[in-house]
């Protein structure tokens, strides 16, 4: 289960994201994430991993919101763009061309932050 | 009073791993040394390979392998025998190998050699067709392996893998009379997830098609690790 993996890298990021509000401490709401389907995350595993790892940690209670984005390629034949199928081996149905050219599904984003500050350390 | 706000962070997902992974690529490129990452299902037949690469390609290049396995060292005294450094990494739960690994790895091997004098770096990635494929070691060059007794539907069910393929070998073509399998079809699958990547045949136990897998290997390292440029000659 490399979501575990994942989860950890999201960990750190959302660390040093932390340290940029320094000494104040962020009530992180929700993270978004935007997923491609042409990656290897299965996002309800990712969701399972966030919930275990976040418990008892300063970001307790957080939501990860993950935007699913769809494989779209462009055949490089004719320009349309086309959702590849892996029925057609993922070629154009246009053209029958490999699926040379990826315009989105490999996205695996951190998009941004939801939080709160005290007014005080908001400043 | 608490006041909403959102930041944008637009930064990867694994971005922890890519800075590892970048940082891994500097020292190679420092050192001038080719990293390759070798990838496939358990069983496709990565380490007999090398086992053949590494004497085939050893009057030429000077070699070392990082060797992932999730347990045991079978693999790593495998390839110590052929008389190349092995550095074995076992993984534990973890399916595949990720660039702190490797960094954890290479500290080892200096205390061995010094890398500079090394042409080339083999990653022996975990047996994993999905994993291994998202995370970034600070490989120069990704290499998937798929053994013809896998079926040539593997590149349709495992796409992403295929994807980030720099080269495919398609293994064990010796068993080839033995089994229904359509290589043409495997071939043309591989190509529709990723027309540019080289396809080669190979076969590590009748030697069929290591010829031109070592000359791909050589003209990577070649065109990778360029030589310094010589001195400005000042008058």
């Amino acid at each position: 289960m490399h979501e575990v993996d994942m989860t950890r890298c999201l960990l750190l990021s959302m660390h040093q994201w932390k340290q940029t509000h320094d000494p104040a401490v962020p009530a992180v709401q929700r993270v978004h994430l935007q997923v491609g389907t042409f990656t290897c995350v299965e996002p309800e595993q990712l969701q399972t991993s966030w919930r275990a790892a976040v418990v008892g940690s300063w970001l307790a209670g957080a939501e990860l919101a993950i935007e699913t984005v769809p494989l779209i390629g462009r055949c490089l034949e004719c320009g349309t763009t086309y959702s590849p199928d892996p029925d057609r081996a993922y070629r154009s149905p246009c053209c029958d061309h490999p699926m040379e050219e990826i315009v989105s599904g490999r996205e695996l984003r951190i998009r941004s932050v939801d939080y709160t500050l005290t007014t005080a350390s908001a400043v | 009073m608490h006041m909403p706000l959102q930041d944008t962070l637009g930064l990867n997902l694994l971005a922890a791993n890519q800075h590892q992974a970048e940082h891994n690529r500097h020292h190679f490129d420092a050192w001038r040394l080719l990293c390759i990452n070798l990838m496939s299902s358990p069983g496709a037949g990565k380490t007999s390979l090398l086992e053949r690469s590494l004497v085939a390609l050893a009057d030429d290049l000077a070699m070392a392998v990082i060797e992932g396995d999730m347990t045991t060292r079978l693999d790593a005294e495998r390839l110590e025998a052929v008389g190349v450094p092995v550095v074995p990494i076992t993984t534990g739960r973890a399916c595949h190998l990720d660039a702190a690994m490797v960094s954890g790895g290479l500290k080892q091997l200096q205390q061995r050699l010094d890398p500079s004098t090394l042409d080339l770096l083999w990653v022996e990635n975990v047996g994993n067709l999905v994993c291994p494929a998202e995370f970034e070691v600070g490989e120069h060059r990704k290499v998937a392996l798929l053994s013809v007794t896998e079926g040539d539907d593997k590149p349709l069910k495992y796409p992403v893998m295929f994807r980030e393929a720099d080269c495919v070998l398609i293994t064990k073509t010796d068993l080839l009379p033995y089994l229904p399998v359509d290589i043409e079809q495997m071939e043309n699958h591989i190509h529709s997830v990723n027309p540019r990547c080289a396809v080669i045949r190979v076969s590590a136990s009748s030697g069929n098609g290591l010829a031109a897998w070592h000359h791909w290997v050589r003209t990577q390292q070649a065109m990778v690790c360029v030589p310094d440029p010589s001195p400005l000659v000042v008058a």
